[in-house]
């Protein structure tokens, strides 16, 4: 088996098409672990994982934990409210003192871009990121992008359709730089006050603006939470007429391909942006996608301890 | 005690420019004349062979922020002098957003007072337009006047209120007072972090457009023009501003201009990976931009490069980038900097000397000429030595350049103000 070298994991950007497809291949096998009547294997018995969460989030942390836990790894909860980030301390110094506890890997979640790289520059520890800001949620996208490639096969030459606030979306940066690179073509959908500037040269994916033309040829479409406080930037006048506009409802399904796959991050706001019988539906993965999610992380915290 | 500057190239701009020897004798300046021509017969003079360098009025940098009163930890008075000494600054102007604020008598003359116990470096304290900047009522601009400050500026807080503004203007021309205007439409900034663009969507940061700044800018030209108030524009940072205020000038309107070496030297790719000495407010923008701004610069629509020296400590820069405070100091790399524009043809040597002295002072009223008589206010400075910036050596007490480790030809080797050397690099 290949070597992986990389000390973090900390965007798409950063992760060659081998390290991806290794990840890929590593979370397949790891799947099997989770199917077992006992779930757990002693690959990372003896080593410390600091799920370090400066942003709640109980789904990833806990996608985390569990990922930990069947590796037999020892795994640490701190939350923003419990360290002393709020009491005046820098990140770098909440940092260093994680990082006399002498932790092996830190997971990190937090809500300002660019926050893991701070980490990375000045810790020996391995810093996978959670999710930063609007930045980047690099699990989460190989989570995806296994999801896909369980149902699909394959990534290259797919078309995979990102649909909703692509903006605020580090999700959406994420696989919008992860499939492309693995050979999809990727198109983001919004309404234009929702995409970014220089969203189509800098990630080189196509933007429309129209639903129908997102859902019509996908082969997978990707909807996004909209967060209800964007109304008061301005972003759209109603969470009705988002909704009629670009919610993924029957209506809007009966422009899409007859095998089309339905995915969501979550959590979901059922009747916004996905109505309950797409989310429920035929076509609907979203839960693989918690199941691959699971996989990934082991997969991921396996090799950046030097797959040992 | 006299001094003797030998075989510098004396510039002088619309006066002179020529090899020349210059006499300082009691302060001022006593004689200019052809190299060999004074003698130096007293034992009691200093000679300065400057035989390679150039010589022009004292610099002066009209966008500067010391920290004292309220954050002496980043900077104070006394290091704040040093630095622009160091970088070839006989004077400075100093934004009153400090703690308090600049925005009375009393803090204006405390900053004097400072400054005189300093290397000698003249500070001319730019008061509030606003008490306490917090844009609901007008300070006392004739009391702040009378106290020594030299313009009116809410620099970092831009005057929201358009009703304001136009006040402010109509006032300050009774009194005969520059306003300075940080052009920021809050709203429009929507508390970005960075440029708005490729960079900022790539990074996932906040952008700003560039439309928050040039929108204040057409707004304070049309008030200038309804009120004949003089209006100076700090920081110029876009392409359209710089059309709004060649557009401006060509109308005949009262306005005047400023721009950063970071904004004609740098575009939003300094930012990298989320570096924050790359973080300012206005942000770095794009190509285009920098761009403009030279061509600002070469036609005369920006008449001053000032640097906004905007000192911040490892508390406020080593943190997120949106977390992290907005500036970078500039004082000890501006000239270099400046002379880059020399070297890539965006200015000649007399031009830069104008940005960076005459036409600060002809903005402000002050004095900026070498000729007999005056204070002698002199920066001597080498136009070929080439330099690595090491931000550790800095006299500032803040490290928070983009620049470090550049390698810049020119640099500052003798600074004069009224007659005493602040800053010696020849001896
Ligand atoms: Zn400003
Ligand atoms: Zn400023």
């Amino acid at each position: 088996m290949q070597a992986f070298t990389k000390k973090d994991i900390l965007d798409m950007t950063s992760l060659s098409v081998e390290e991806m497809s290794l990840i890929l291949d590593t979370a397949e096998r790891m799947k099997e672990i989770s199917e077992r009547p006992v779930k757990k294997v002693p690959t990372l018995r003896g080593k410390t994982v600091i799920l370090f969460f400066y942003e709640p989030s109980t789904r990833t942390r806990t996608s985390f934990d569990i990922a930990a836990k069947r590796l037999s790894a020892d795994s640490i909860s701190l939350s923003g409210s419990t360290s002393s980030m709020v009491k005046g301390e820098t990140l770098l110094d909440t940092a260093r003192n994680l990082e006399a506890m002498k932790p092996d890997i830190i997971v990190l979640r937090h809500s300002s871009s660019g926050a893991p790289y701070i980490l990375a520059k000045s810790l020996k520890a391995s810093i996978v990121n959670a999710g930063d800001g609007m930045h980047a949620h690099p699990s989460q996208s190989l989570l995806d992008m296994l999801t896909v490639r369980e149902h699909r096969g394959k990534l290259k030459g797919l078309r995979i359709s990102i649909i909703g606030d692509i903006t605020h979306s580090r999700v959406a940066r994420s696989n919008c730089v992860g499939f492309s690179k693995m050979g999809a073509h990727v198109t983001v959908c919004a309404p234009p006050t929702l995409i970014p500037k220089g969203m189509a040269s800098s990630y080189g994916v196509h933007v429309t603006h129209q639903m129908k033309e997102a859902v019509a040829d996908a082969d997978v479409i990707m909807m996004l939470r909209i967060q209800k406080e964007r109304q008061s930037g301005f972003f759209f006048p109603s969470e009705r007429e988002y909704s009629r506009l670009y919610g993924l409802n029957r209506e809007m399904m009966a422009y899409a391909k007859s095998d089309v796959l339905i995915m969501h991050p979550g959590p979901i706001n059922r009747g916004l942006e996905i109505s309950p019988e797409v989310a429920d539906g035929p076509h609907s993965i979203i839960l693989d996608q918690v199941t691959s999610g699971i996989a990934v992380r082991m997969a991921i915290l396996y090799l950046v301890t030097g797959g040992a | 005690m006299q001094i003797l500057i030998k075989g510098a190239r004396v510039i002088d701009p619309g006066k002179m420019d020529a090899l020349m020897d210059i006499r300082v004798d009691n302060g001022v300046i006593a004689d200019i004349q052809p190299p060999g021509v004074i003698l130096p017969l007293d034992s009691a003079v200093i000679v300065y062979d400057a035989a390679g360098c150039i010589a022009t009025p004292g610099l002066i940098d009209m966008h500067v922020h010391f920290r004292e009163p309220g954050q002496e930890y980043k900077e104070t008075i006394a290091t704040g002098c040093s630095a622009a000494a160091a970088g070839g600054f006989a004077a400075v102007c100093t934004m009153p957003n400090t703690c308090p604020v600049n925005d009375n008598a009393q803090v204006t003359r405390f900053i004097l007072s400072r400054a005189a116990e300093a290397c000698g470096v003249r500070v001319y304290p730019v008061g509030a337009v606003s008490k306490s900047l917090e844009g609901k009522s007008l300070s006392e601009f004739a009391e702040l006047k009378a106290a020594g400050a030299i313009a009116v500026t809410d620099d970092g807080m831009p005057v929201r209120s358009s009703l304001m503004m136009r006040r402010a203007m109509e006032y300050a021309t009774g009194i005969g007072l520059l306003i300075i205007s940080h052009c920021e439409d809050l709203e429009l900034a929507s508390g970005g972090c960075m440029n708005e663009g490729e960079t900022a969507t790539r990074l996932g940061l906040s952008g700003i457009p560039n439309i928050a700044e040039t929108l204040m800018v057409l707004r304070d030209i049309a008030l200038s023009e309804l009120t004949g108030a003089r209006l100076h524009i700090a920081h110029v940072s876009t392409f359209e501003s710089v059309r709004a205020i060649r557009e401006a000038k060509r109308n005949g309107i009262p306005v005047t201009a400023e721009t950063a070496p970071h904004y004609f030297t740098l575009t939003e790719e300094a930012v990298g990976a989320y570096n924050t000495h790359a973080k300012m407010n206005p942000p770095l923008r794009t190509q285009k931009d920098v761009n403009a701004v030279c061509e600002g610069l070469a036609d005369g629509t920006i008449d001053v490069i000032a640097t906004d020296h905007a000192p911040h400590s490892p508390v406020e820069k080593a943190v997120e980038f949106d977390h992290a405070a907005n500036g970078v100091i500039g004082l000890e790399t501006s000239l270099a900097l400046g002379l880059r524009l020399v070297a890539s043809g965006v200015l000649s040597m007399t031009g830069l000397v104008e940005k960076m002295s005459s036409n600060p002072a002809r903005i402000l009223g002050l004095t900026s000429t070498l000729s007999v008589g005056v204070p002698a206010d002199i920066t001597v400075f080498s136009p070929e030595r080439a330099w690595t910036v090491d931000a550790r050596q800095f006299r500032s007490m803040s490290r928070n350049t983009p620049f470090d480790d550049w390698v810049l030809k020119g640099k500052a080797m003798l600074t004069m103000v009224g007659g005493k050397v602040v800053f010696d690099e020849m001896t």
